[in-house]
């Protein structure tokens, strides 16, 4: 039926319950939402979305998985929190942005800000090699050698940027070259990162 | 006082000068600080964002470690706080019995700024400050994730705190009132999308000055380092002339108590705060 259908982008689309559902399951509720847009107005990072904090909302209730999946907006939400502080309806909306990366990660979507996911997979990556802790120097290293955009970079200044910034820690006794201390815990932290990888 | 503590990662790393100027002053306090044994990543932004599973169970483990311990505990970083804090709620939820029995004695999760601003704790510091910091007007910056979600936080004051202008005031300086202080500064992005960072962070830049303030003060190294790193390069893009210092307030505490590593302290900052303080004899 026609009348029943949403319009974005002038395309037609069919509604579905699937979404909700699984939102739901993962107390993430976004049923109550009635478009009030709270979330919108106190987003500092708007001007750099495709779809709004609500729109990802309401067109999660309609089912749209696709266009939730392939935005841009969970990817340069900065998990502020501040929409999910003031929704009048209780919806964890900084909370529905965090699954939306996850599972469009896990279905192999492919990530509109892939510096965004690189930075959050090298920052895991370096966690798990460094057997618990976080060394910064290694998430940079893994990080630069992942987002592979290294000429890129050099083109535009921005390496040039990054190398002198990194001397101007350094020199302050701020980047330091050692691996994390060695943790009593480090096998049962590598096994959360092993349970973590299995899981479905 | 003896209370645990879990300094995080970067207190280890790149923010050595919050995690030096807190170790120097929480003894003026009376505080003792015991480091958590065997501490681990929180998992941070990276594990919210792509893996639910490890942005519970990495806090969790720290969680359970602090009531082993069975002191309260105290967090410096703004982003640790809020993933202990998500912890603790997961563990006193209906899953929370998966990880084993919940502590005899409920322990407390404090940020710094909230534990340091206890009524006791700032008598005490009003008794030791030396050297006021008469006319130095900042305004305190407190970010994000300490007080949101409130749900998570605990926190009442979420819109707009007043604990850091409470010690500021102590310390004799003049915190000015603004309308922006838990306003994002979009540390998680700084590395992935610097462009963006520069959008938010320029907007602080000219409410701070539009408020007539000389420099920032903050309680989270992310906020530090996201304010303090790009100055020049922001300034330098917009032909704007920056100069903003952005100090911990632990590092004002300690100057105001007199404390004779300050300087060290602040000589760790890219733009830096010793000129603004030398021109109004705090230095
Ligand atoms: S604030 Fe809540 S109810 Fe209002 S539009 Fe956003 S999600 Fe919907
Ligand atoms: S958490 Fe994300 S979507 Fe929500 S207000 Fe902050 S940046 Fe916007």
């Amino acid at each position: 039926m026609e009348t029943s259908h949403t319009e974005i982008g002038g395309e037609a689309l069919k509604p579905g319950f699937a979404l909700a559902a699984r939102l739901r399951e993962a107390h993430l509720a976004v049923d109550a939402c009635y478009q009030c847009k709270k979330c919108s107005s106190g987003c500092p990072l708007t001007f750099a979305m495709d779809l709004l904090p609500d729109q990802v909302i309401r067109l999660a209730l309609l089912g749209q998985e696709d266009l939730v999946l392939r935005a841009t907006t969970p990817w340069v939400c900065s998990s502020c929190e501040t929409c999910t502080t003031r929704c009048p309806n209780g919806i964890d909306i900084a909370g529905v942005m965090d699954w939306l990366k996850e599972e469009a990660l896990r279905r192999g979507y492919a990530v509109p800000q892939e510096q965004v996911s690189r930075f959050h997979q090298s920052f895991l990556e370096a966690v798990r090699l460094g057997g618990g802790r976080l060394s910064e120097p290694l998430l940079l290293g893994l990080y630069s050698i992942k987002s592979g955009k290294t000429l890129e970079k050099l083109k535009s200044g921005e390496l040039k940027e990054e190398i002198l910034l990194g001397w101007e820690l350094a020199r302050r006794g701020r980047l330091r070259l050692r691996p994390p201390k060695r943790l009593k815990g480090a096998p049962e932290i590598a096994r959360m990162f092993q349970a973590a990888q299995e899981r479905p | 006082m003896q209370v645990s503590y879990y300094p995080g990662c970067t207190l280890e790393g790149t923010a050595v000068d919050y995690a030096a100027s807190i170790a120097a002053v929480a003894p003026l306090l009376e505080v003792e600080l015991i480091e958590l044994e065997d501490w681990n990543c929180c998992g941070a932004s990276a594990a919210h964002s792509i893996n639910h599973t490890l942005a519970l169970e990495l806090p969790v483990r720290n969680v359970l470690i602090a009531w082993e311990a069975g002191r309260d505990l105290v967090v410096p970083c703004a982003l640790c706080f809020n993933r202990l804090k998500v912890a603790e709620k997961a563990l006193a939820g209906p899953e929370g019995r998966k990880w084993g029995p919940p502590p005899p004695r409920p322990l407390k999760i404090w940020d710094l700024l909230d534990y340091f601003s206890q009524p006791a704790l700032l008598q005490t510091l009003k008794d030791k400050v030396v050297r006021p910091l008469t006319g130095l007007r900042a305004v305190c910056y407190y970010g994000c994730l300490a007080a949101r979600p409130p749900k998570v936080t605990d926190k009442e004051d979420y819109e707009d705190p007043q604990n850091m202008e409470a010690i500021l005031q102590v310390l004799g300086a003049e915190p000015v009132d603004w309308s922006f202080k838990t306003d994002c500064c979009g540390a998680g992005l700084t590395v992935a999308r610097p462009d963006l960072i520069e959008a938010l962070v320029q907007r602080l830049y000219d409410r701070a000055l539009a408020a007539e303030a000389e420099c920032f003060v903050v309680s989270c190294q992310m906020c530090q380092a996201n304010l303090d790193l790009p100055q020049r390069r922001i300034a330098k893009k917009t032909g704007r002339p920056y100069y903003l210092p952005v100090l911990y307030f632990t590092e004002l505490m300690g100057l105001a108590l007199g404390h004779p590593d300050v300087s060290n302290w602040l000589g760790k900052h890219l733009t830096d705060p010793r000129p603004l303080l030398q021109s109004k004899n705090l230095l």
